[in-house]
């Protein structure tokens, strides 16, 4: 086995180099270029928490501005029903205004109208008198010769008409 | 190799290149090897895949994320192994992982086909041990710098019964201190095995194919369609194997970092 057979003659020339070339590996490659590898892979790793990090912050501030969009608009709607509920009020009670003149304007017409007819009447009533009179004079005397008084006329109408 | 004789541990021979041989620090022989020079090739191979991922876009591209994966992975087991304080560990963890699956796969590479002889440097304790006193000595200088004495206390377990301690105490010690040992020894013997392995197949498939057509059908083709079912394990291990060690040394830390 030459690692023994070897080993009186080579052994100092094996432990000088391995310290050379390890030692150029160590401080080269171990504290050279490692450090800025490893700075690079602590950067990236970073970024990603921080990117990660802003997305979750700007998602909750995308949802707490829809939060208050929704509650801004919930209390507009509730503000819209009520100037609809209030307008609603309002046009029933002008419409039960304009009902109750229309209505009292009517009362007053008929009434009137009521009043003249009645009149009209009661005249009707008293020309039939007159005329009934005039006509039970005239056959008194055209009948029997006699020549009865307007009044007595008069009073014997309106007791047939009265009696019906 | 004569006669298709095949030779199963001379892949793990050193050899000295470029006329180096007698390079020396202090008395003692540091000559450039094939293993350094696969060493060597393995740090080059990891500086390019790091730095052609080390872009720092936002939106990584498919290298970029190769490497920031390999990252992630080391970062996670320091993670759920030691916590929050894992992150300090994780350059030495992240070399040592990296380091030794790049030496791994590329040990695997079939570069032979090419005239190349691949050296697999984790298939040498002298390699894996050093990683492994080097991962250990880190615990215990975490472990006193951060608990001073009380760091003995990891050998006694929660709730040992107070007559108990005294057995308790040498056993606990011993198996922490063949630690390194074990973490070492681990990684050595699976790449070394798995290499072995693939080589006397491939001694069976040269010597079966030569001896004829019955010996061709009856050891030669078998071996061969058994080797490429354990080129591919070899090619788990070699992810599993860089992975344990990170682990048990990201184990061990945390027993240095949080004590029990």
């Amino acid at each position: 086995m030459p690692q023994i057979e070897q080993l009186a003659t080579t052994y100092s020339s094996q432990i000088f180099w391995l310290l050379v070339f390890f030692g150029i590996v160590f401080f080269v490659i171990g504290r050279g270029m490692l450090p800025k590898v490893v700075a690079t892979m602590d950067g990236r790793d970073k970024q990603i928490a921080d990117d990660l990090a802003a997305a979750e912050a700007a998602r909750a501030a995308a949802d707490a501005e829809e939060e208050a969009w929704r509650a801004q608009a919930n209390r507009q709607r509730a503000e819209a029903q009520g100037l609809i509920a209030a307008a609603k009020a309002d046009a029933a009670k002008a419409t039960d205004a304009k009902l109750a003149a229309a209505s009292a304007r009517i009362d007053e017409t008929v009434t009137a109208a009521e009043a003249r007819i009645s009149a009209a009447r009661a005249a009707a009533l008293a020309e039939v008198e007159g005329v009934a009179a005039e006509a039970a004079q005239d056959i008194a005397s055209r009948l029997a010769g006699l020549s009865i008084p307007a009044e007595e006329a008069q009073a014997a109408v309106k007791g047939v008409l009265a009696h019906g | 190799m004569a006669e298709g004789k095949v030779d199963p541990v001379h892949q793990f021979t050193i050899q000295t290149l470029f006329g180096t041989e007698n390079w020396a620090i202090g008395g003692y022989n540091i000559a450039f090897t094939n293993s350094a020079l696969w060493m060597a090739i393995t740090t080059a191979v990891l500086v390019v895949f790091v730095a052609g991922g080390a872009k720092r876009q936002l939106v990584p591209g498919r290298w970029q994320m190769a490497v920031e994966g390999l990252t992630g992975f080391v970062d996670n087991l320091l993670q759920a192994n030691i916590g929050k304080a894992g992150r300090k560990y994780l350059p030495y963890v992240f070399s040592l992982f990296a380091f030794i699956l790049f030496a791994n796969m590329l040990g695997l590479l079939p570069l032979a086909l090419v005239g190349v002889h691949p050296f697999t440097a984790t298939s040498h304790f002298t390699v894996t041990g050093v990683l492994a006193v080097m991962s250990f000595a880190i615990v215990l200088g975490v472990g006193f710098a951060k608990h001073g004495l009380h760091f003995f206390s990891l050998f006694v377990p929660h709730g040992t019964p107070v007559p108990m301690i005294p057995i308790i105490f040498p056993i606990e010690l011993i198996s922490f201190l063949v630690r390194p040992f074990s973490l070492g020894l681990r990684l050595f013997v699976a790449m070394m095995a798995g290499h072995v392995l693939l080589e006397v197949l491939s001694g069976f498939v040269i010597s079966g194919t030569n001896a004829g057509v019955g010996t061709f059908f009856l050891a030669a083709l078998p071996s061969f369609v058994l080797m490429i079912g354990i080129c591919a394990l070899e090619l788990l291990v070699a992810g599993i194997q860089a992975y344990v060690f990170a682990l048990l040394t990201c184990v061990y830390l945390n027993d240095a970092e949080n004590l029990h």
